[in-house]
């Protein structure tokens, strides 16, 4: 009995910028720990904090984004040992860290990739940006803990969307390490919220949700059928996509493109 | 300003003003008794044995007889369409898909005029509108697709495009050629076929189209036209050998779509309904802002999904606004839809009539005031007159749903942040005006309208080059520009 006990850490969800408790008071457990089990009112809560966020993160400067994200990257190189130990190792925190810079680095430069000028017919000056979607809901993959998540999450965040995350149900732990890195990370609060529990009953809350924009259900299995059925309740975008990899196409599948038109004359 | 406009007597309206019929002869159009289904390049008789009569909606006089196709003809069509594509579509060169789809577009412009009074026969539309923006935008949407096809991987830059395989395509009544033209003209670009259904009310156009693919040399079961009722469009959305749905239409019916595709794989793009605000600030150029907003919702009747069917007005030029906007409308001329002076032609059906005549009558009864123009409306076929509500409120039917008619809905703002909170008021998110002098903030507006297109001093305005859809319900996926070849392309 010699030598000091540790402190160990309580488990919990990520929204608004906060670390609540299930409002249910429930908890499951999961890789040898309790993990905050979320109620659909917490769902609903973090889409609310999503959509409170939503004006100040896609109305930031790309280059503010890009710094922002960059920080996130800080911020988890700091932390790398505690994310090391969530997922397969060293290897995948390192991978993850620098999917998240290459992201940083896609936030100004989208517009000019993904939009541009177009030459209409007649005494117009038109042309196309991309925008964020507004609220996504993602459904994260189960493998690789860490990467998987970050390579869901990122894309939507370089783009501007204010996020909810539905963390994997069998590797929580990568998620929550991850959102003490985002909360140091001068992201606002409420634009990535993180939700651990069961998929199958927070899932459909967030697909059927008419104040979501989007849904990657990528991580839903054989679930995503009927997040799809309920997606289209409010005519959502529904997004899936590799588990690890990077394109800034990923970035355009959760953007709305706009066009303004407006005459050229003296 | 303000005051010099109020003190000046206005100008005469020339209300009284005579107007000798100007008739665009319709002997240039021949229909047939009776069109089967274009399938494998060829018409043929429907395996359902159904047939229905299409009409002119502005004297309900009968045009044509019309196939209603069902599940085994919407087999027939996947299946000719399949064939077109595994035999020789998909692996020819891009440059000569390109020349097919020059082709095509040169015939349409030969072929303008035709296609005009068809057009403006089938669905009411006023000749001028049919003949100046239907027709050419049409043939020039062919055109530019055309040159795409062999670029396609200068479009997307580090992937490898590969066609889709079948598309099914299901488009409405407002547009009858010119959405053809949307859907087939990327579609084949990008080295698909092709099932349309043009809408029930509309086939016309679409069926003499297949003359032009016939003229074009087009391969046999490249584009296949099935006509039909709404059961033929969900065969179509069901039918396991369509590889991609496009559809344009009712928020109701994509909503539907997407639903029952869920979990097939199928490739989807909706271009659903709007309900667009048209913002007219107090420092606007005043008469062309009251051009735009009679452009914004009195074009096409109205029935258009990017309609400015929402007028928010600044408070302070409220009273001016009006009544400029009464006078102009009092000089638009309602009727014949082959007058070369016509500004209005008809509804394009009964049950669009009722509907729109049912959302009116719900405006009366929540509480505004109507104004509509006193215009004599022909006693055949189906009209409605110009019409504008004021004292709307935010909340009321006709002010969220989209009436498709040539119904304008008034409401005020004070300041760019209410216009903005007001204009974005609405689960639609299609389309959007703005009108003011002031660049800054039609920049500042653009920025925060959440609509896909934004029409800063000008209305209603389409180009082949310029992304065309929807934020929210309104649906997604861009049609126009180098953004509407990828709703056509899978990638490595």
């Amino acid at each position: 009995m010699s030598g000091r006990l540790p402190v160990r850490k309580t488990y919990k969800l990520f929204i608004g910028g906060a670390f609540p408790r299930s409002e249910s008071g429930r908890t499951l457990e999961a890789e040898g720990q309790n993990v905050a089990r979320a109620s659909r009112k917490d769902a609903r809560d973090a889409v609310k904090a999503a959509r409170g966020a939503f004006p100040k993160w896609s109305a930031a400067t790309a280059y503010n984004r890009g710094q922002v994200l960059y920080r996130l990257a800080e911020m988890m190189e700091a932390r790398s040992a505690d994310l090391a130990a969530t997922c397969s190792g060293e290897a995948e925190v390192e991978a993850a860290i620098d999917r998240v810079v290459w992201y940083a680095g896609w936030t100004d430069k989208l517009p000019q990739v993904l939009g541009g000028s177009n030459p209409v017919a007649g005494p117009y000056f038109n042309f196309t940006v991309p925008e964020p979607t507004g609220v996504v809901a993602i459904v994260a993959p189960d493998e690789p803990a860490l990467l998987g998540l970050v390579t869901r999450v990122a894309p939507a965040l370089a783009g501007g969307n204010a996020v909810v995350v539905v963390a994997s149900e069998t590797h929580p732990l990568a998620a929550i390490e991850l959102a003490e890195a985002i909360a140091t990370s001068d992201l606002p609060g409420g634009a990535l919220n993180i939700l651990t529990g069961q998929r199958a009953e927070l899932a459909p809350v967030l697909a059927a949700h008419m104040d979501v924009n989007a849904i990657d259900v990528t991580g839903a299995g054989e679930g995503a059928t009927e997040l799809e059925r309920l997606a289209a309740e409010n005519v959502k975008r529904v997004v899936r996509g590799p588990a690890d990899g990077q394109s800034p196409w990923e970035i355009q599948a959760l953007l709305e493109f706009k066009t303004v038109w407006h005459p050229i004359g003296t | 300003m303000a005051d010099l406009e109020k003190t000046r007597p206005p100008a005469p309206v020339p209300l009284e003003w005579e107007y000798a019929p100007a008739p665009e002869s319709r002997e240039i159009v021949h229909f047939q008794e009776r069109y089967g289904l274009f399938v494998g390049g060829e018409q043929i008789e429907p395996r359902s044995g159904e047939w229905y009569s299409t009409i002119a909606p502005a004297s309900e006089e009968h045009l044509a007889e019309i196939a209603q196709a069902r599940e085994e003809d919407v087999d027939l069509a996947v299946q000719s369409a399949r064939d077109a594509f595994e035999n020789g579509w998909s692996r020819l060169p891009g440059s000569e898909r390109a020349k097919y789809i020059f082709r095509i577009a040169r015939i349409l412009l030969e072929r303008s005029r035709e296609f005009a009074v068809a057009e403006s026969l089938n669905s009411g539309k006023p000749i001028r509108e049919s003949r100046d923006v239907d027709v050419p935008i049409a043939a020039a949407h062919f055109f530019y697709y055309a040159g795409w096809a062999d670029k396609l991987e200068y479009a997307f830059p580090n992937r490898r495009p590969h066609p889709l395989g079948v598309a099914g395509q299901i488009i409405p009544w407002n547009f009858p050629l010119l959405m053809l033209a949307w859907k087939i003209a990327p579609a084949l670009a990008c080295g698909n076929t092709v099932v349309l259904k043009p809408s029930h009310t509309t086939p016309l156009t679409a069926l003499l189209f297949t003359d032009v693919c016939r003229q074009a040399g087009l391969p046999p079961g490249v584009v296949n036209i099935i006509t039909g009722d709404g059961r033929t469009g969900a065969a179509m959305v069901r039918h396991p050998g369509i590889d991609k749905i496009a559809f344009t239409g009712s928020t109701g019916v994509g909503k539907d779509i997407q639903r029952a595709i869920a979990g097939t794989g199928k490739r989807l793009t909706l271009e659903l309904g709007g309900k667009a605000a048209n913002i007219v600030f107090d420092d606007c150029a005043l008469d062309q802002a009251v051009e735009g907003i009679i452009n914004g919702i009195y074009f096409n009747q109205g029935e258009v999904c990017c309609a400015g069917s929402r007028l928010l007005v600044q408070e302070s030029i409220y009273e001016q606004v009006i009544a400029k906007l009464k006078r102009r409308m009092s000089t638009l001329r309602v009727g014949d839809p082959l007058d070369k002076n016509t500004d209005v032609g008809a509804i394009n059906s009964r049950e669009q009539l009722d509907r729109i005549t049912e959302l009116v009558e719900s405006g009366r009864e929540e509480g505004a005031e109507i104004f509509q123009t006193e215009c004599t409306l022909p006693d055949r076929g189906f009209w409605f007159a110009p019409t504008v509500f004021t004292n709307v409120a935010q909340s009321y039917r006709i002010a969220q749903e989209e009436i498709f008619g040539p119904v304008l809905s008034v409401l005020t703002f004070r300041t760019p942040e209410e216009a903005v909170e007001k204009a974005n008021n609405t689960a639609y998110g299609l389309s959007a005006g703005v009108w003011t002098e002031k660049g800054s903030r039609i920049l500042w507006m653009a920025e925060r309208l959440r609509a896909g297109v934004v029409w800063g001093n000008t209305f209603n305005r389409f180009d082949p080059a310029s992304p065309f859809g929807g934020y929210k319900e309104s649906g997604f996926g861009r049609e126009g520009g180098r953004h509407g070849l990828e709703a056509y392309l899978r990638f490595e």
